[in-house]
Order: structure tokens, then sequence, then C-alpha cells
């Protein structure tokens, strides 16, 4: 199966090569293309991924630089004509920022850097990202990131709840939900949400990091079969 | 700064002594200008120019087979098979982390860094060997923290993981923390870049940040005694920006892929003085630099300023004839400051041009070859005398004396630490830190992987300092050797007090002696090093830490080894156990004392006992290893306990020695292994002539100890995990 897949290169990027990695073990070895921020056009492509870093050093709210890169607007125009766009920590930042997905990230709450593993629960599987895991699998990821800390106003926090737009949470192994599971103070310990269309998902922890036992884990990997299976000709 | 009259006061102000004064003066053959004073007094410095303790680091092995590149360069390169080479290097920032925490550690990661990428590596790895003052000193809390978050701060931007590293805390480091950082690249052997200038006319390039007034004569900082106004010298210290140095990573690797680089260098210490004076020297050319094109933050800065700034995220690069338009764009592409600064010359100097004044221009070879080099006084350390068993009466039962070894600052998780910090970026960790004796990091592409470690007990050194030495290189063999890699080589940080006291300058040789022994008979040579003297403040000195960072290569990953115990497998001990107590950390955290010689390295039975672990290793009879160290057996079987969430049962001893002495002594070259059915190793052990035997078997959820005591993995992870909990709360 042949997946088209482009990676967003911001200058800080920095988890390029994890997201080519876990794209390239379900796509039979076919690298993803890498196009650069100052790009306006963009390739034919069945999905773009903005992937984790810290682009412009963060040194601005995190992703609101990125947000304003040339590319993004090719970026928005393939979302808008229903393309699929995956953005992994500072990716989740930047499409935060980019308004093509609501609510910000702050700080985490405990005003440290995590970098360590963590659960999370999958609270929806009716989209490609999904849909290789079971409602409420409890899945292990890796952290890292300094300002996760998902905000939204409570209307827009219902209305993710609502439509089923709250993608993963944070928990414990066993799956339990709580402030003693949330890492980062995430509102309702939201990790991950996707688009009404069910085509653009922004997640703050690393699936791709969890594509080979020999890594650790490899809870990630069904992420990025599902992503193949739905979009590779 | 603006330009001072030159004199003999100002050159002691700028650290030269009387006899130094006249060399400058002899050579210039006439009053050297402000910035040649400058100059000097930073390629002069301790920190530059190694005057102490060059004499003393050639006793170092530093040839094998595999030894690509050794001391001299940027930093060591080793064959890794495959085509392929691994570059690295540790070097200390430790005057400056005092000073100011967050930056000095965090431009210690940066400086470290540049030292790998430049000799055309991509840096994979980043490790950090750190020594605090007692945590009961209000001031630690604050050093730890920045220290800690300036690590991150930079080594997570610039996307290399940091997989692993030590800590330790001592009085001894409450006025001097060291701060030790490491860097492991991967650079294809047949494209690995050097610092030596050549081609007359060549252009001299400069690119990344521009240069600011920050750092001045941080060289100069790093090669004196702190005292109780140390922090006045903030200005020295200089201001890290990882995202630049991430840019200048991807633009340096980008040109390295090209045929437009004769040498490069970055600029580390003493920044464009010492780049420029290194390249030019080492090619035996000259080299002419106009400041006026030297990218500038600051209005107004004069020669003396550019010269010695030690402004960060900066290099110097010779390019071809014809590469400048290639070079330029690639560093536009990535908004990096490129300018064209200087040339080549034949004239054997260095000429230094600044609004049309020659601001400098001093001869090359005698500003290196005519450098100190001084044969300081010694007085040789007398080791402490062994200490007798008989005098350790312990009435503490074995599972408290376990708690309390656990939750003790030197034996306590790190996990605090650790997950400030990136460990997984990149895709290939194979072990993180604490899963494994040291870290594994795959090379993509490639089944290979890396394993590396930093080691060093501080305590040792200063009861002994020859063992000290061969013990921190030996358990740095040990560790790689624990996870079934095959060790390479060591780079070395050398981090001791003020070197003009006899006693500090004979701590510094002995080390050297007991490392160059344990180098020797482990073919596991020094490829690259660093040396911090003058870790003093208020004239209390350190204790004497030759930091060792090792490395390794074991042909499949998947063979590596963790600590990690399962359920239903035989635990044996490898290794002679004589109970040793002396220095042990059972005597200073049960006992209350500091006292004794250090275990004893018999680097015979280091090598045998480990080359037979690692052979059963590949041969996949082992299921997890771990080596003996800080402790005893019982905080390494703990070890892995923790690490697997898994229970274990000791039988009964087979000793004549005491205990406790069994269960927390320091004996050298052990292992701890689990595996499903040991009989047959412990059988080719017997053969072998191998000291081994069996200790129990893994299950449950407790610990159950000689005697029946036994303590819950849940009690042992709270009292783990408690320091820094409490602590940092």
């Amino acid at each position: 199966m042949s997946l088209r897949a482009g990676i967003v290169l911001f200058p800080g990027t920095n988890r390029e090569r994890d997201m080519a990695i876990a794209l390239a073990k379900v796509s039979g070895g076919r690298e993803p293309v890498m196009i650069w921020h100052k790009e306006t056009s963009l390739p034919p492509l069945d999905l773009i991924v903005l992937p984790g870093g810290f682009s412009h050093g963060d040194y601005l709210r995190c992703g609101a630089m990125a947000a304003q890169s040339p590319v993004m607007r090719a970026v928005r125009d393939f979302a808008e004509a229903g393309g699929h766009v995956l953005g992994v920590c500072n990716g989740f930042q930047i499409l935060t920022e980019a308004g093509m997905l609501p609510g910000a990230l702050l700080r985490n709450a405990g005003l440290r850097f995590l970098g360590q593993d963590h659960s999370m629960r999958v609270e929806q599987t009716d989209s490609i990202y999904t849909s290789g895991y079971a409602q409420g699998q409890i899945i292990r990821v890796v952290l890292a990131h300094g300002d996760g800390n998902y905000f939204a106003d409570t209307a827009t926090l219902d209305r993710l709840e609502g439509e089923g737009q709250v993608a993963f949470r944070y928990a414990s192994p066993s799956g339990e939900v709580s402030d003693a599971t949330n890492p980062n103070g995430s509102q309702r310990g939201i990790a991950g949400i996707i688009s009404a269309n069910r085509r653009v998902l922004g997640l703050m922890p690393h699936p791709e990091d969890y594509v080979d036992p020999l890594m650790g884990g490899e809870d990630g990997l069904p992420m990025f079969a599902g992503i193949v299976q739905g979009l590779a000709a | 700064m603006s330009a001072r009259p030159v004199s003999e006061k100002l050159a002691r102000e700028f650290g030269l002594n009387a006899e130094e004064w006249g060399r400058v003066q002899t050579i210039m053959g006439r009053m050297p200008s402000f910035t040649e004073l400058g100059i000097f007094s930073v390629m002069w410095s301790e920190h530059c120019s190694y005057k102490s303790s060059r004499i003393w680091l050639k006793e170092l092995p530093t040839k094998a087979e595999w030894v690509v590149h050794g001391p001299g360069e940027n930093a060591g390169v080793v064959d890794i098979g495959d085509g392929l080479t691994a570059i690295f290097k540790m070097e200390s920032h430790n005057h400056p982390s005092f000073i100011e925490p967050y930056q000095g550690a965090a431009t210690g990661v940066g400086g470290i860094l540049r030292d790998v990428f430049t000799m055309g590596a991509r840096p994979i790895a980043n490790l950090n060997a750190l020594r605090f003052g007692r945590p009961e000193n209000p001031r630690t809390k604050r050093v730890v923290d920045g220290v800690v978050r300036g690590i991150g701060g930079y080594g997570n931007c610039v996307g290399v993981p940091t997989v692993g590293g030590e800590v330790n805390f001592h009085a001894a480091y409450d006025g001097n923390p060291l701060v030790n950082a490491m860097t492991v690249g991967i650079a294809p052997k047949d494209r690995i870049f050097l610092s030596a200038a050549a081609g007359i006319g060549n252009q001299v390039v400069y690119v990344g940040s521009k240069t600011g007034r920050d750092g001045i004569h941080g060289a100069t900082m790093a090669s004196a005694e702190f005292d109780a106004n140390s922090e006045e010298k903030r200005p020295t210290v200089q201001v890290g920006d990882p995202f630049t140095e991430k840019l200048l990573i991807e633009a340096c690797l980008e040109l390295m892929g090209t045929d437009a680089i004769v040498a490069i260098q970055d600029m580390g210490a003493a920044g464009l003085t010492s780049s420029s004076v290194e390249m030019a020297g080492k090619g035996g050319v000259g080299i002419q630099l106009d400041l006026d094109s030297v990218p500038q933050r600051e209005t107004g800065m004069s020669a003396y300023e550019m010269m010695l700034s030690e402004s960060q995220e900066r290099m110097l690069i010779v390019l071809r004839p014809g590469a400048e338009e290639i070079a330029r764009a690639i560093f536009e592409k990535w908004d990096l400051d490129f300018a064209v600064i200087g040339h080549i010359t034949d004239t054997g100097r260095i000429v230094v041009r600044h609004k049309g004044v020659t601001e400098a221009d001093i001869p090359l070879g005698p500003l290196a070859d005519e450098a100190p080099l001084y044969r300081r006084p010694i007085q040789w350390p007398v080791p402490l005398p062994v200490l007798d068993n008989a005098t350790i009466t312990c009435t503490m039962p074995t599972d408290q004396a376990l708690l309390q070894l656990v939750a003790s600052p030197d034996l306590c998780s790190r996990a605090w630490i650790a997950s400030q910090y990136d460990p997984a970026v990149g895709g290939q960790t194979v072990k993180k830190p604490g899963q494994a004796d040291a870290a594994i990091v795959k090379i993509e592409g490639s089944n290979r992987a890396l394993a590396i470690t930093t080691d060093c007990t501080p305590r040792y050194c200063q009861a002994d300092p020859k063992m000290g030495g061969m013990q921190a290189v030996a358990e740095a063999w040990r560790n790689i050797t624990a996870t079934g890699a095959r060790p390479l080589a060591i780079t070395d940080n050398m981090n001791f007090g003020n070197p003009e006291k006899p006693e500090i300058m004979g701590q510094f040789a002995a080390a050297i002696q007991g490392m160059a022994e344990a180098c020797i008979a482990l073919d596991f040579p020094v490829v690259s090093g660093n040396v911090s003297l003058y870790n003093e403040t208020e004239g209390k000195g350190i204790l004497p830490t030759p930091a060792i960072g090792g490395l390794g290569v074991i042909e499949d990953a998947h063979v590596a080894r963790g600590i990690a115990i399962e359920p239903h497998q035989d635990l044996v001990l490898i290794g002679e156990t004589a109970g040793w107590l002396g220095q042990s950390l059972f005597l200073r955290e049960i006992m209350g004392r500091e006292e004794g010689a250090p275990p004893p390295v018999n680097l015979v039975a280091e090598r045998r006992n480990g080359d037979f672990v690692r052979h059963q290793i590949a041969k996949g009879c082992v299921h997890a290893c771990h080596d003996v160290s800080d402790g005893g057996l019982l905080v390494a079987l703990a070890e892995m306990a923790l690490a697997g969430n898994c229970g274990l049962a000791l039988d009964e001893l087979n000793t004549a020695h005491a205990t406790h002495a069994f269960l927390f002594g320091e004996d050298q070259s052990r292992y701890v292994i689990a595996a499903k059915d040991a009989s047959g190793l412990l059988e080719e052990a017997r053969t072998a002539g191998i000291p081994a035997c069996l200790l129990g078997r893994t299950g449950g959820n407790e610990l159950t100890f000689p005697g029946g005591s036994s303590v819950s993995l849940a009690d042992l992870k709270e009292a783990h995990e408690r320091f820094f909990k409490t602590w940092m709360s």
C-alpha cells in the first residue's frame, strides 16, 4: 500500500525522523516527503503531518510563529478541501494557533517539562487515526512537552465532548481518568482533539515513538496502520 | 570595554603571572597591544592551554585498532563498523553553572554538541554527570533546579535525546558544583571534518549567531578559584540559544554534504580567538581577520571584545575557492548569519584588523609552542588505610538498612531529573535512563546500537585517587559490558581543585595513573577529554572527580540487556565478594562514617568476569544484568526489582562474612544476572574459574532476605522515590 505523506519542517522542528520512521514502517518502507515551511504549494498528498519540535524556539507562544509560515496557507487549504492533517505536540500547538483546531496549549500545570511515559484512553474510534483502537482502549505513549496543558472555554469543551471530538484523554494504566492521572493540567484530561469532520487530529503525546517493541512499545502502531488503511490507494 | 594601557599589572589582572608576561614581551619584541594581551591571556589560560595537566595527560593510552582520531581534535572518533564512526566527548561547565545555574548548564550542553557536530557527526545522544552540594545547604536546591532546567531547556529544544548520566551529592561540592556534559554523534568514516586550515587565500567564514559582549574572558574566569564575590562574575557567563543551535546543526550538516569545506571549528572557550588561532596553527598557515565584517549584536564593540567574546552558537569555516555562494545559500535558508571575515595567509601570523587599524599581529608558532607548560610540584596522596570490618557492628535489620539506603540522595530514584529531559526524540532510544546500566541508542537504518555511560565514584577518588581513577574507568567498562555491548573507548572529564597546591596535583597525577592502568588492561583508550581545575571556593576544593564517559557498540540492538527482572528466574552473582565496607554508602549512610580505603579493583578479574558476562549475553543466556556498585549487592537487586516491578527471594547466605558486609559491601567487578535457568551458566563459570553463585529466585511482590525479613515492592518504591518528591515539592 502506498501512502503519500508529507511532513512539514519548520525551523526548530525536531521529531520529523520519528514520524518518518513510523509512517515508513506502515507504508512498505516508503519515506514521506519533507516540506520546507517556506513552500507555498504542496505536491499531491494524502496526509500532511505537523511534527513535534520547538518551531522558532518556542520563543513566542508555542506554535504562534509557525502558524504564520507561508506553508500554512497551503495546509489550511488542504484541510478545507477535506484533506487529512495530523499535528503532534508542537504540531498540535501550531494547529490551535492557526485556528484549525479550537483551544490552546498552555504551560504545564507543574511548570516543568515532562519527558516520560504516560497512558491515554482512546475516546472515539470513528477516524482513520483511531479506527485501529477499541473504544476505551488504554495505550502507552511518550510525553515530551513543556506546554501541553489543553485549555478551552466551557462552551467549547462541552461542544467537543458532545460531538465526539475528544480523541484521547490522559489516564492511569488501568484506565481511570482523574486529576491524579492528568500530567499537565489539561482541562478534562484532554490529550488530543479531532475536527468535526474527523480529518484534522491534534495531540500532545507521541504515538510515533512507540511503533517498535525494541524502543519500548508499539501502542502507537495502530494509529499509523489505520492511517494507511484509510488513505492509501 | 575600551582599551586600557598595557602593563604588568593588567597582565596579572588577565591571569598571566610575571614569567608568562615576560614571555609575551619576548615573543612580541615590543609592548603588546590591549587586544594582543587579551589573546595571549586566554590562549595561555589553564582552560585553553592545559598548562598544568598536559604533562600528565600524556600518560594516558590513546590508541587502539578502532580509534580513528584520539585527543587533539574537537572530539574523539572511533570506528563502530558498517563504515560508521561514533564521535564523542565530555566537557565541564562547572564555574558558569555555579554563578548562573540555568545558563551555565544550558551552554555546557550547547558547547559539547558543537564539538561533536563540527566534525561532521549528527548528535544522537546527550548525557550529563552532575555533582552537587549537600541537600541541606539552602543553595543546593536552587543550583539543582537551575542546572536540570538548563540541561533540559537546551537539549530538549535541539532535539537530541538526553539518555543518561549520574548525580552525586556531597558537602565538598557546596561551593562548586560540577556540570559535565557529554554528546555522542554518528558520522560516516569517510566524511569526518577536521579543523586544520589550508589553502593560502581561502576564505574564512563566520556563521551562526551574532557576536555580543557576553562571556568575555570566560576562559580566564574558569581558570581561577572562586571567592565570596563570585556572583559578580555573572557577566562572564554566556547565554544559550538552543533554537539557533538546532538551525546551526542542520545548516552545517547540509553544508558538510557538499565539498565546500576545507576546515571547520566551533567557537567555544575564548571564541573567535581560539578558533582562528587553532585552525591556522594546526594547518601551519597564517590567518587575517577583518573584524568590521563580524556580525555584531551590539554597537561599538572593540576588537578586544570581539576577539574574546564567548557568544554562543558560532562556527568558523575555511571554504574551498568558489564555494562561497553554495555555502551562503544554505545559511540564508536557515536564517543564520553568514559573513566572510578573513582569509588564510602564508605569514604564520594572526593579524586582526578593525576600523583600518591593525589591532593584533602575533606569530602563531610561538603563541602555541611557547605556551606555558608546568610540571607543578606534587605531593603524592597517601591512600587511607583499609578499614577493619570488625569495627563495624550493625544492629539495624536488613530490610530497614535497605530502605534507608535506597532513600538516600545518592541512591534514590533520579526520575525527577530524568523526566525533565526528552529521552526519546529521534526514535532510536532502546534503553532509557534507569532501564539498563548504560543507555542504548540504536543507529537509524542499522541493527547496531551504542551503549553509553558516565561514571565516577568521587568518594573513592578522595580516599585513594589512583584506585579511584582506576575504578571510574573499570565501572564505565562494566556498565557497558552489563548491557552486552563491547566497550570501545572513553572520554575523560578531569575535575580537580587548584593545581598550584601540591596535594591537588598529586591527586590529579595519581588518578591519571590509575586510569591509565585500567585503560590498558581493558583495551579501553582515551579518545577525548577536558580538564577543569581550580574547582575551589574560598580555598576549599572539591572531591577529585575524574568523570569518565564510556562508549561501546553492540552489533544487534535486540541483544542488549536491561536490568528489569521478570518472575520465575534464577538470580546469579558473578564475581568475588569479600564484604568490602571501606568508603561504602552503607558505611556512610547507615553507620555515619566516611572511612577507609576504597574497594580495590583487580583488573585481571575485571576483564575475565566482564568478558564472561558479555559472552553469556551474546549466547542469549541472560534475561537481565546489572553491575554491583554503589550500595552493594542488595541495592543492585532492589534496583532490578524496581525496574521490573517484580519481587525476589534470596536464599540463605553461604558465606563467612557478616550479613551486612556481604549484602552492602562494594567489592568490584561483580554482576547480578537474571536467567530463566542458570544451571548451564553456573557450570560454565565453574569451568572457566569465574566466581559465581546462585542467590535466589525472582517473583512475587516483595523482596525476601536471608533470615526471613522482607520489604514489599510498594514500600521499596515509596522509599526510592521519596527524596526528590519531598525535597523539590
